[in-house]
């Protein structure tokens, strides 16, 4: 087989596997495809709604604009670009260390090199494919909105999507030689989480700190960040230009775009052979446990729940997840901060915050503690009824929310007693719907099939979502309009019953 | 209960998936005896072990576990009993001195006698050197014999083990083979599915053969052959006349 034959039937396998990945992430492993399919479209159709009110405004924005308007234009691509830039690194991660194939691919007769130019060219169109999807619903919007010009969304789209895979495959493989393979794949985790997050917090930081408010757009439009800002000639300016239907300039984009994956593909697809092979080899590498020391004696909780906080503490995508919680209770704790000085109506925005933040983190704790059971057998058949050890499971949560709210709960009471007591009573309310949740939804699973946890049950994850928003929302209306606050609520709990009246545990 | 009792009696055991996995199974295994249940791919061997380890709930019949109902007080079943799976699962995250620290722990375990039963286990099974690595690095065959340890460390009555042998090496497998019958001689009572045939020859007191969810002979070794009627025969050519047989009938 030739070598440009070679290359072109490792395309379609590279297509195929990324199809059929997505497929099953979309539709859960379910065999029932076309409802899946269908609920999807119907999914993404009510998409359109959200989507126009985040962007329906700028529909009417034509060139030239002012800088405030470039500023948040140009600022919301970035975001975009962090996103998939985000989503990139994660996805480089999961083929030097997940993919199944590695041993089949390297033993065989093929240049490396060009095996892995494809598969550098499949990551680069399944981030830039995924993202395309995602922001259909927006592009349609401004194309209703504003006209046909808009479709050059799609191109800016995928110019950025070209050169976010570029940079990503750049920093894990310059993260392989600089911490080795060992450690590149948390910190990849942890970056990742940064770069997705980071972007938003550092806009909310600014602006709590500038301009008193959680609103990220207080700083973009503000005259401080115009004054900053560069002249409407800049480079910077392109992808806010091409998305506004600038022709000249979107090609240049796309034309970048791909020179910058190009470039990626030379310099480093003989460097993604060897790492591929440190990271399989990595799997080898010892890791030192705790140091030599006497059995604790204890009850049979005791020991159940001692062996889910050691493997909480061991997970590096927890350490990753709790990182990224932390990061977006960053602006809320810098908001209780200054409030302490002025006595800000504000304040009241953190409680949902934190609420909200809890019961996310409570969700993916309780999969993590009730569903991902890597020695299932072993507890099935050890001697100690069901429900204890699904008891002492739901006390980790617990416990490990507790720890790490605690801290802000009690920093609230100095600023208020009422709304710490909201706060924390929202916390447990939220922990506790999102672990009822996962119980009524539990299937035996391999933790490392967390990233999968949300296909399973799409039921689970919506309502999931929709507990921990209804919670966070009652409790910024205990605090503002009390009697909303029982209608929020009555609407959460009518949730809860009914997600519990479709579970397959409910009996 | 009193000595001469059964480690295992299974009486009309059934389960169905699709097509009937197990069909009315009776079994009887002595207290002491090293069984070893032999049957082909799909036979219902893995899905008897499971019942009557309490991971899958019968559609019918009764397992009594030393005298005990392990349907109707499965936690007294499970005090006395352990299971371990072809597939080891352990935790990737916890080395092996803490993975049996928690299963001591989950059958209650005085710590200071797990403690020092434990270390001896795991030095037995040569995982010496490895005594405070994380799992996560282990060859299969490190795994199998981490979790046979898990399984040996509550001092259990009757040991059930699927394929306990898969993915180890000859020094391994013989360590292994060499703990069981140790405890066996102890008073424990095995039971074991595997596709060695050797091995159940060597070992076993009494082998049971399984096909189509059915114990279609059962006995020693030489009361298999005189049930084959040909007392020269080899345990593997009587077990693939048996399957053969029964494959026919069906």
């Amino acid at each position: 087989m030739s070598s440009a034959a070679d290359l072109t039937w490792f395309a379609r396998h590279e297509i195929r596997l990324a199809w059929r990945e997505w497929l099953a992430m979309m539709t859960g492993g379910r065999r029932k495809r076309n409802r899946a399919v269908i609920g999807l479209l119907v999914f993404a159709a009510i998409l359109h709604l959200p989507a126009y009110a985040v962007v329906g405004r700028f529909a009417d924005l034509q060139m030239p604009l002012d800088k405030s308007s470039l500023i948040v234009l140009s600022a919301s691509i970035f975001l975009a670009w962090a996103l998939m830039l985000s989503q990139a690194i994660e996805s480089v991660t999961r083929v030097f260390y997940a993919r199944a194939d590695l041993d089949l691919i390297m033993s065989s007769p093929v240049k490396l090199t060009n095996i892995f130019s494809v598969r550098i060219a499949a990551i680069a169109l399944s981030v830039t494919g995924m993202a395309l999807l995602l922001s259909t619903p927006f592009v349609d919007v401004l194309v209703i909105g504003g006209g046909p010009r808009w479709f050059a969304g799609f191109g800016v789209v995928t110019a950025i999507g070209l050169s976010a895979s570029a940079v990503a495959i750049a920093i894990t493989v310059l993260l392989f030689r600089l911490i080795g393979p060992s450690r590149t794949r948390l910190v990849a985790q942890i970056v990742s989480a940064i770069i997705g997050a980071g972007f938003v917090i550092a806009l909310q930081v600014a602006a709590i700190l500038s301009y008193g408010t959680l609103s990220r757009f207080a700083v973009l439009t503000s005259d401080a960040t115009a004054a900053y800002a560069p002249d409407l000639n800049s480079l910077l300016w392109w992808p806010a230009r091409a998305a506004l239907g600038d022709g000249e300039i979107l090609l240049l984009l796309l034309a970048a775009g791909l020179v910058l994956l190009g470039g990626v593909m030379a310099i480093f697809s003989s460097r993604f052979a060897d790492t591929v092979v440190s990271a399989s080899s990595n799997t080898a590498a010892v890791n030192r446990g705790s140091r030599a020391r006497a059995f604790r004696a204890g009850t049979r909780q005791q020991a159940l729940r001692w062996k889910e906080f050691v493997l909480l503490r061991r997970d590096p995508w927890l350490m990753s997840q709790s990182l990224m919680q932390l990061l977006y209770l960053v602006p809320p704790a810098l908001m209780l901060w200054r409030s302490f000085s002025d006595s800000s109506a504000a304040i009241i925005l953190i409680t949902p915050v934190i609420v909200m933040a809890a019961g996310q983190l409570a969700g993916g704790l309780a999969w993590l503690t009730i569903s991902g059971e890597d020695a299932a057998d072993l507890v099935a058949t050890a001697p100690i009824p069901p429900s204890r050890v699904i008891r002492a499971k739901i006390e980790v949560v617990l416990i490990t929310i507790g720890v790490i709210f605690a801290p802000l709960v009690v920093a609230l009471f100095f600023a208020s007693a009422l709304q710490a007591a909201v706060t924390a009573l929202g916390i447990v309310i939220a922990t506790v719907s999102a672990a009822a949740i996962q119980l009524w939804f539990r299937v035996q699973a391999k933790r490392s099939q967390f990233r999968r946890r949300q296909t399973s049950s799409r039921v689970a994850t919506f309502a999931e979502a929709f507990s921990s928003i209804g919670w966070a929302a009652t409790s910024a209306l205990v605090l503002a309009i009390p009697i909303a606050a029982v209608i929020s609520g009555l609407i959460t709990a009518g949730i809860l019953a009914a997600t519990w009246k479709i579970s397959p545990r409910r009996e | 209960m009193t000595s001469d009792q059964s480690a295992l009696e299974v009486r009309g055991l059934t389960k169905r998936f699709d097509r009937p996995a197990v069909d009315a199974l009776d079994l009887t295994i002595r207290t002491g005896e090293f069984y070893a249940l032999l049957g082909p791919n799909g036979a219902g061997k893995t899905t008897t072990l499971r019942m009557v380890a309490g991971l899958l709930r019968p559609d019918a019949g009764s397992v009594s576990i030393s005298g005990i109902d392990a349907l109707t007080d499965p936690v007294a079943a499970k005090q006395i009993m352990a299971w371990v799976s072809d597939e080891p699962m352990i935790y990737d995250k916890l080395t092996p001195m803490e993975y049996l620290e928690f299963v001591a722990g989950l059958w209650g375990i005085d710590p200071k006698i797990s403690d020092r039963s434990a270390h001896e286990l795991l030095v037995s099974l040569g995982l010496e050197p490895h005594l405070h690595e994380r799992c996560e690095g282990f060859s299969k065959g490190m795994r199998q014999k981490v979790a046979l340890a898990g399984a040996l460390v509550h001092d259990p009555r009757l040991i059930i083990l699927d394929e306990p042998l898969t993915g180890l090496d000859a020094l391994s497998a013989r360590h292994v083979k060499g703990l069981l019958q140790a405890r066996v001689r102890a008073g424990c009572t095995v039971i074991m599915t595997t596709h060695i045939l050797e091995v159940a020859e060597r070992m076993a007191d009494r082998i049971g053969v399984i096909a189509s969810g059915k114990l279609v002979a059962e006995g020693t070794l030489a009361e298999l052959r005189q049930q084959n009627g040909k007392n020269d025969t080899s345990l593997e050519d009587m077990f693939i006349a048996l399957v053969d047989a029964e494959a026919a009938a069906a």
